[in-house]
């Protein structure tokens, strides 16, 4: 396993989007992802969680015998204690999903009063960037740039730019506001 | 190289029955089974696909479409959650006997946990009690992979496959190489056999002799047998085997891998939980010390053993008998199982974490307070959808399924009336889409009893919960065409309700006047009887659906005492409270300006901003 990483944050938050970009940065790195997401009931308002499991690629294997290929016996879950980065959209998901991390794990959070090296406020980084909903890609490249992540800052943008659409250039722009109050920081 | 693509599970078992040839599948949503047939309808929508997909009006019309278009020889394919075979048990149960020509598919989501279902019911247990074969996939790669299996199962044994993912297949994802669509769809063709399509009670004692014979040989299927998931692990002396199914597998074989017992207890997969051969059966308790079956949510594969003095599972106790086996459980039942010592005990949630709650803005929240207020010695009974979190708010006393919340309105009705005790009123609250699901015999059914209650429709012209599936308002089908529109206010009117009103809850004081009108019509002696009014204002969070300008948030004067009447009444998420004697602030990343707050503060605190 490479990395797992649990993602929290409250409905509505981006939590989803997040893990997609995780993902589709890992095949680009051709690395294989494994994922589990919230849906139905919780999604509306409740606490939300997103495990994302990159791991190397297991062959090409697509004939023969599913089961026997390695890639589908790994869980889609990660066990509490076992998640190196806690990715936390909202303060409150680190009472709610903290004991995912592991010991050594790295907890990235955002904050509207930082308080510890993981912290930043997102939420008001983006609203400067009059982007309220972006708040989500600001503490993602906030986490790339800590150099937590098993992706780079460029893998994430290169994932923008192609996931394209009409917010492109605002996710951009909350991603590179992130990154900036990392190196800021450092 | 083929391109890789990540995929949902759903989204997985999509593409599986697009490779598998399906010509037709129809669904009713529901969570966690509701992106299967979303992603067809999306394949639809864009015009790429020949397969007929259809939101039908609840799963029994679903199956019975599906199974009618397998009788015509052609592939078709059933999806729904758990519950929803509950509604088409009826058909699903008799076309065990009366078996099918094209492969016909079920899919049932099941939900561990339960995250999002009102019950933890094992599928696998229903294919036992009709006596069709089951498939449990372990990813959603597996699942898609599967499909083409359970295909050619189906059409060679002439009977139908019920195919059991859980949410953790259902909303996992994973990345898998893309495979191009059959295409080769055969002709329709109906055979005619009464004795089999229209079979009488004696011809159905030799269909169910047929049906038993099928499931003899189909245990036996060499393509669906368990597999050894490590051939090299040998159980060491008085050392034990595991048989596990589903995503509870791919579980296992990551705690056997980390605790180091790969290769001293063998794993066996069962794609297909029932039946298990006998062979496989008998074989394992001649030679394996000790057995433990791993499965969710019910011992389906523990009870086919026939002999359980060396079974360990749910009915000998170590296995938790109710609740999801999340892959910790898995590691803390495979350690005691393995005699190792178990891991210090990991830290569960600090917090009990958020409940769910209606989005702000959502013009339920609006309805609900207009419930209460007009009818506060009301009784509740609610209904399933986003809506049943009017519970937060105290204006959802029951939630059985779907649409029972007309019929347990009359129920209660009943027992007041009969008892003596005419004084409760009853409000009953159900959304568009249940209404058309379930709703209509019931309501019909309170009408021809001579009750007198008040539904109220909640329609916000989608089912919002699932990920807003068109509903029979629409008046257009998946591919674009215009079919006429089957409206709420119609269908209550064709039931015999003669007090019908349409009204937006945002227009809070005119939606009151409706309800208290609705109110007057059941008490009226003369000519009163049923009232439905219908809360109509689209679903903030559908897309498709014009939106009114996001208007500002409104302001908190100084009236505020902090008494948090709002929060506890209302809770509107975009409403914060700091504790008593502090004023509320509006929170404007959530807030959408409906304004409706303004109408909840005893003390006239909120009030409209001024317009920019
Ligand atoms: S999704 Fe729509 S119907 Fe459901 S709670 Fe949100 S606004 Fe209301
Ligand atoms: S106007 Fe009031 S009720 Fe509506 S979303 Fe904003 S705070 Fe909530």
């Amino acid at each position: 396993m490479k990395q797992q990483i649990v993602i929290s944050g409250l409905g509505g938050q981006g939590v989803l989007f997040v893990s997609k970009i995780l993902g589709e940065a890992a095949l680009a790195r051709g690395l294989s992802v494994l994922m589990s997401e919230t849906h139905g009931m919780a999604q509306r308002g409740g606490n939300v969680i997103s495990h994302v499991k990159v791991m190397d690629r297991q062959g090409e294997k697509d004939q023969g015998d599913v089961a026997m290929d390695p890639a589908w016996q790994v869980s889609p879950l990660i066990r509490p204690g076992h998640a190196h980065v806690l990715l936390a959209l909202h303060e409150e998901g680190v009472r709610a999903h903290g004991h995912f991390l592991s010991p050594d794990g790295a907890l990235v959070c955002n904050r509207i009063s930082p308080t510890g090296p993981g912290d930043v406020d997102a939420t008001g980084i983006a609203r400067k960037l009059g982007n309220l909903l972006a708040a989500n890609l600001v503490l993602l490249g906030f986490a790339a740039a800590s150099g937590v992540l098993f992706c780079s800052m460029d893998d994430l943008r290169q994932v923008l730019m192609r996931l394209g659409g009409p917010r492109r250039d605002a996710n951009l722009a909350a991603l590179e506001a992130g990154s900036a109050a990392a190196i800021g920081d450092a | 190289m083929t391109e890789r693509k990540i995929l949902l599970g759903n989204e997985a078992m999509a593409h599986g029955l697009l490779e598998a040839g399906c010509t037709l599948a129809a669904s009713y949503p529901g969570t966690p089974a509701s992106e299967i047939v979303g992603t067809l309808a999306a394949f639809k929508r864009s015009g790429t696909i020949a397969m007929h997909v259809e939101w039908s009006i609840n799963e029994k019309v679903a199956l019975e479409t599906a199974l009618a278009s397998s009788y015509a020889g052609r592939r078709s394919a059933a999806a729904m959650k758990q519950v929803g075979l509950n509604v088409a048990a009826d058909p699903f149960m008799s076309a065990a006997y009366t078996g099918v020509t094209g492969g016909l598919v079920v899919i049932v989501a099941d939900d561990p946990g339960p995250h999002s279902s009102q019950t933890e019911q094992d599928t696998r247990q229903f294919a036992m009690f009709a006596k069709v074969p089951v498939l449990d996939p372990m990813s959603p790669a597996h699942a898609r992979d599967l499909l083409l299996t359970a295909f050619d199962l189906s059409e060679d044994y002439q009977i139908p496959v019920l195919f059991r993912p859980t949410t953790r297949v259902c909303h996992a994802r994973q990345d898998m190489p893309l495979r191009p669509f059959r295409q080769d769809a055969p002709l329709a063709q109906f055979e005619k056999d009464p004795a089999r399509w229209a079979a009488t009670p004696k011809f159905r004692f030799l269909l169910h002799k047929k049906l038993n014979e099928k499931l003899d040989a189909i245990g036996r299927d060499p393509r669906l047998q368990p597999v050894q998931l490590n051939p090299g692990a040998s159980a060491e002396k008085g050392g034990g085997v595991i048989v596990a199914s589903g995503a509870v597998c791919a579980h296992t074989a990551e705690v056997l891998k980390d605790l180091g017992l790969w290769q001293s207890i063998p794993l066996y997969d069962a794609p297909m939980p029932f039946p298990l051969s006998e062979d496989f059966l008998t074989g394992l308790l001649d030679n394996a010390p000790r057995i433990l079956v791993l499965e969710e949510t019910q011992p389906v594969m523990e009870a086919q053993f026939r002999d359980r003095a060396k079974v360990l599972g749910r009915l000998s106790g170590h296995v938790p008998r109710e609740g999801e086996l999340l892959p910790e459980t898995v590691e803390r039942i495979v350690r005691a199982f393995a005699g190792l010592p178990q891991a210090e005990a990991s830290q569960g949630a600090n917090a009990p974490g958020r409940r769910p709650t209606l989005c702000p803005g959502c013009a339920h929240r609006a309805a609900f307070f207009a419930i209460r207020k007009v009818f506060p010695r009301g009784i509740y009974p609610g209904d399933i959808g986003c809506y049943t979190l009017g519970l937060n708010l105290g204006a959802v006393d029951t939630v059985l399924c779907m649409g029972a919340s007309i019929s347990q309105a009359a129920g209660f009705y009943h027992a007041f009336r009969d008892s003596g005790q005419n004084s409760r009123p009853i409000v009953a609250t159900i959304g568009d889409s249940t209404f058309y699901h379930a709703g209509i015999p019931a309501l019909i059914n309170a009408v021809i009893q001579g009750c007198r209650f008040v539904v109220v429709v909640l329609d916000n012209t989608t089912t919002a919960m699932t990920g807003h599936q068109p509903t029979p308002a629409e008046g257009r089908s998946l591919d674009g065409r215009t079919v006429p529109r089957v409206r709420i206010e119609d269908l209550a009117r064709a039931c015999g309700v003669r007090h019908v009103s349409v009204g937006d809850p945002y227009d809070f004081q005119a939606f009151t006047d409706l309800l208290k009108a609705a109110r007057e019509h059941t008490r009226d002696p003369e000519n009163g009887g049923m009232a439905v009014v219908i809360a109509r204002r689209p679903c903030l969070m559908d897309r498709k659906q014009a939106q009114p300008a996001r208007r500002p948030a409104p302001r908190i004067n100084d009236k505020c005492q902090g008494c948090g009447f709002c929060i506890t009444h209302f809770e509107c998420p975009a409403l914060v409270f700091h504790g008593k004697e502090e004023a509320v602030t509006v929170d404007d990343a959530l807030c959408t300006g409906c304004g409706v707050c303004i109408h909840v503060c005893p003390h006239s605190a909120i009030e409209m901003a001024p317009q920019p």
